[in-house]
């Protein structure tokens, strides 16, 4: 066995390329308190105070401290970069400085230098030169095959957000791989896979060939990056501390490629935490140096940035970068995965202080181990930045080695890869049903023209039978535009150092996604169950409706209402499955506007269930704004109807609840009087009733 | 039997452990100067529910309610004691867990009829919520225009049964704001055993509203409400008496 192996528990993955079941054989789990934590180092501070210093000088400078404007950004593109060399233990930035961010335009050329010009920079005209005359980008090709369809659906937004001009991102590379295996052995790897191609050259199998060429070339540059910064990642890891930077050579890589929608970072600290157990056993390292490690690593991850324009942030509400990683669950042995490490990785919210990214997911099941999930809920009331998903309902398809990417798409890591696809505004398709393809907002015919309702009050079935022509003739268009967007990025940028971390035959998801569900479940409810009265402007087109009457409304438990948003998810998917998806990609959907519901809402114009013109819609699968008057329950009762089978790409429910409403504060509610009075009236022994009526040590 | 059920709330979590479906029955004894619900005092008013109809809104939610259970308060839930004792036998019936949470006004210590009514009630209850609105009777029946006694009869049969109780009280400036008052309540609550939790609520005014849309006058309109660190002031208070009257218990 390998001397970084050594003391190691043996398995195939000693033979094949498997982290699960490296980890499986290793990893050690955690049922104790959070008291073993330590907090942040000197040097933990130092480094933090330099960040937040520079925060601050961004904000002060718009937004944006620096960019580069001259240097296409690649894996061994730039120079070593440091906060402070002498004090980092977790090294590497994506350009030779922290804030400078890179400049990426396989994407897209114009994005590249909008984003540029935007923030008062301008990109290098000979780049720019050369991106538009001898080397064509993602954005160039999927225009030169768009039909003129595709492009009406685009400015009308009844299709929007496509990755057609920026990276598709919601790839996660198995960086993990690279601290088990070394670069040398997954080169080796490839070179196999490359050597056992079919030999009557297809254009898939020639497609493979290439693909599995550029692979090892990006794994050969991935050696590289370590060499700059002085590490010999050609091995495996040797202990935590390269464990963590070898990983995280593989996550850097990826950013300094890909200006992807969705960059995560996978499931990583389980695996880590094997190293950690080694080495605090060894005494190689004291629990204060890991955690330091980890508060290093995490530094790193926050300071991921892009290039990117004013309109792209509008669409996500800021500047997301989306590095989520996936703790905790349960494996399929029925052994939970909680580790030291999964409370390391939450504790930096401590060490540092709260932050959005990495967007730190805790994959939620039952059997979590009860003093994790305190830990986590009083992380959550701390720093309101956990997120949870729901690892009992996703193990089933899933298996126990899939991580999140963005925010809720689960993919088993290094097996499976999604191809991003935005999504289809239903509210709008709704609209073109009842105008006969006619765009309510511009006036111009987008959609085909279907005869459209002339009638002056609408008829339920009537509505129904047109607007499932109309639906499926969007997810046609829809599906079609994503099959030439993928087939692009494939073309012109694609991900080769990401994908060298998957096996070679990876299961690939063809994501769609809804908009605007609870709008058209309630229209159609308006329809049906009360008045609605169309009201056309001079030229015909429906341009506002009159409700006359109560309707049952999408979020209140209510399943006259709740089967017809159930009803429509299964039907759009129906449409979606039809089409052919491109390079055998599975096809699913979603239903997670988090933030996009806004811009949505905008393009659009009224709709039968009284939203008018422009208004937001609600997020995600959220019943609208001030309809659920029928308490907590009852509004996610509505949501949880909604088929996981069609909406496999996840379900989002956005739900804000004022702290009072969750609990009893913990300084006026004693939750076990005993305890208190042991400890003396002014100590801090005191809970918080979280919906589970947790007590707090 | 129907009950009469001025509402529901499917998302309780402030009434007892857990996220629970909280039944608020109509109709109360008490006319508490601060009651934010005064819409739930006329009994017979409310709608008519079956205990099928109850347990059939709880079912269709279960898996929410899988740490909590079913919460009963009002009005004052003993008004309607047989309806109550149905509901919680199917409850417990089902393996849900049943909290009451009363003012205990009804109870009559002299009256064996009676008892056994709380007896039957009592046998099907994991958990009662005890409101102890002011720990001296005159100041007791001017806050809610009832004895204090049966309550503190109440709470003694309740230890006597061993019975869990949370002790609630709304701490009110100018009525219950008081270190006497408070410590004379914390030296009460140090005679029982069987109190797991003390609940201190801060009088708010958020109840005014509705005694505006039903035109009633508020009669709390001068009073300001109770500030959190009024609050943890009185928790401490109470939980001396607390202390003082079980190191006065260890020592005789």
């Amino acid at each position: 066995m390998k001397n970084e192996w050594r003391t190691f528990n043996a398995g195939v993955w000693e033979r094949e390329i498997n982290v699960r079941d490296f980890i499986q054989k290793n990893y050690t789990p955690y049922d104790g308190d959070d008291t073993f934590l330590a907090g942040p180092t000197a040097n933990t501070t130092a480094l933090w105070e330099q960040v937040m210093e520079l925060n601050n000088k961004e904000r002060e400078a718009g937004g944006v401290l620096d960019m580069d404007t001259k240097i296409v950004s690649g894996i061994t593109s730039h120079g070593a970069g440091y906060l402070n060399k002498d004090k980092e233990t977790i090294v590497g930035f994506q350009t030779d400085k922290p804030f400078k961010r890179s400049l990426q335009p396989y994407g897209g050329i114009r994005m590249a230098e909008k984003a540029c010009s935007d923030n008062g920079y301008e990109v290098d005209p000979e780049v720019v030169d050369f991106f538009v005359k001898h080397r064509k980008t993602h954005n160039a090709g999927v225009f030169d095959a768009y039909t003129p369809e595709m492009r009406a659906c685009r400015s009308s937004h009844i299709i929007t957000g496509l990755p057609d001009a920026y990276g598709r991102g919601r790839i996660i590379g198995d960086y993990r791989r690279i601290a088990l295996y070394g670069v040398d052995r997954l080169i080796a790897d490839k070179e196999e896979q490359k050597a056992t191609t079919r030999s009557t050259m297809y254009s898939e199998i020639i497609r493979d060939r290439e693909e599995l060429s550029e692979q090892i070339r990006a794994l050969k540059e991935l050696k590289e990056l370590g060499n700059i910064y002085g590490c010999d990642i050609s091995k495996p890891a040797a202990d935590v501390k390269e464990a963590i930077q070898w990983t995280y050579f593989g996550y850097l890589a990826a950013v300094k490629e890909q200006n992807g929608a969705a960059m995560s970072l996978g499931r990583t600290s389980t695996f880590i935490d094997i190293y950690a157990e080694r080495d605090l056993a060894e005494g190689k390292y004291t629990e204060d140096q890991v955690q330091e490690f980890i508060d290093h690593f995490i530094m790193k991850l926050r300071l991921v940035k892009f290039a990117r324009t004013p309109e792209y942030n509008a669409l996500f509400s800021g500047d997301p970068t989306w590095v989520t990683e996936s703790i905790g669950g349960v494996g399929i042995d029925g052994r939970h995965m909680v580790t030291k490490m999964s409370y390391r990785y939450l504790h930096t919210l401590q060490n540092l202080g709260t932050a959005p990214e990495p967007n730190m997911t805790v994959l939620w099941s039952t059997r979590l181990p009860e003093n994790f999930k305190r830990f986590c809920a009083r992380t959550s009331i701390e720093s309101s930045s956990v997120q949870y998903e729901n690892d009992d309902l996703m193990r089933v398809t899933h298996g126990d080695d899939y991580a999140i990417a963005c925010c809720v798409s689960s993919m088993r890591v290094g097996k499976e890869m999604q191809f991003f696809g935005a999504r289809a505004n239903l509210a709008k398709c709704l609209l073109y049903a009842i105008n006969g393809g006619i765009d309510e907002v511009s006036k111009k015919q987008v959609g085909p023209k279907y005869r459209p309702i002339t009638s002056e009050y609408l008829d339920y079935d009537e509505v129904v039978e047109r607007y499932e022509d109309m639906m499926q003739w969007l997810a046609g268009v829809y599906v079609n535009s994503l099959n030439i967007i993928h087939y692009m990025h494939d073309k012109y940028s694609y991900e080769r150092l990401q994908m060298a971390l998957h096996d070679h035959k990876v299961t690939r998801w063809f994501a769609t996604g809804i908009a605007g569900l609870s709008v058209v479940a309630d229209s159609l409810s308006a329809i049906k169950y009360a008045k609605v009265k169309a009201i056309r402007d001079e030229d015909g087109i429906v341009v506002d409706y009159e409700v006359e009457g109560d309707f049952p409304k999408y979020g209140n438990d209510d399943d006259r209402v709740d089967q017809i948003a159930a009803d429509l998810v299964h039907t759009f998917m129906n449409f979606v499955k039809r089409n052919h998806c491109y390079r055998g990609g599975i096809p699913t959907t979603s239903i997670l506007t988090i933030t996009s519901n806004v811009v949505y809402g905008k393009a659009t114009g009224s709709t039968p269930d009284g939203r008018k013109k422009g208004q937001a819609f609600a997020p995600g699968a959220n019943p609208m704004h001030h309809r659920d008057t029928h308490g907590a329950v009852a509004s996610l009762a509505s949501v949880a109807k909604l088929p996981f089978k069609d909406a496999q790409d996840g379900i989002s429910n956005t739900f804000s609840i004022i702290p009072g409403a969750l609990g009893k504060e913990d300084q006026l509610f004693m939750g076990d009087i005993d305890v208190d009075l042991e400890c003396g009236i002014d100590s801090a022994c005191a809970i918080p009733n979280l919906t589970e009526g947790l007590d707090r040590e | 039997m129907v009950g009469r059920v001025h509402s529901i709330e499917s998302f309780g979590t402030v009434d007892g452990p857990g996220v629970r479906l909280v039944v608020f029955l109509q109709g109360c004894p008490m006319r508490c100067l601060y009651c934010h619900n005064p819409d739930t005092w006329k009994i017979g008013g409310g709608t008519e529910m079956t205990v099928d109809q109850i347990m059939a809104q709880y079912e269709k939610n279960r898996s929410f309610y899988s740490r909590g259970g079913i919460t009963v308060t009002g009005g004052d839930p003993l008004v309607q004691i047989g309806f109550v004792t149905e509901l919680f036998t199917e409850a417990v019936r089902r393996g849900i867990h049943t909290c009451l949470d009363t003012s205990g006004i009804t109870f009559q210590p002299d009256k064996p009829e009676v008892i056994e009514r709380f007896d039957k009630l009592m046998a099907v209850t994991d958990l009662v919520m005890l409101d102890i609105k002011h720990i001296d009777p005159e100041g007791h029946r001017k806050l809610t225009g009832q004895p204090l006694e049966p309550i503190l009869a109440f709470a003694r049969y309740l230890d006597a049964k061993s019975i869990p109780v949370w002790i609630r009280h709304v701490v009110v400036p100018g009525i219950t704001y008081d270190q006497n008052e408070l410590y004379r309540l914390g030296h009460f609550i140090g005679t029982l055993t069987n109190v797991k939790v003390l609940d201190v609520l801060p009088y708010h005014d958020m109840g005014k509203v509705k005694y505006q849309n039903l035109g009633m006058d508020y009669p709390l309109k001068d009073t300001l409400p109770l500030t959190r660190e009024q609050a943890v002031a009185a928790k401490k208070v109470i939980l001396k008496g607390i202390r003082d009257e079980r190191n006065l218990n260890e020592k005789s």
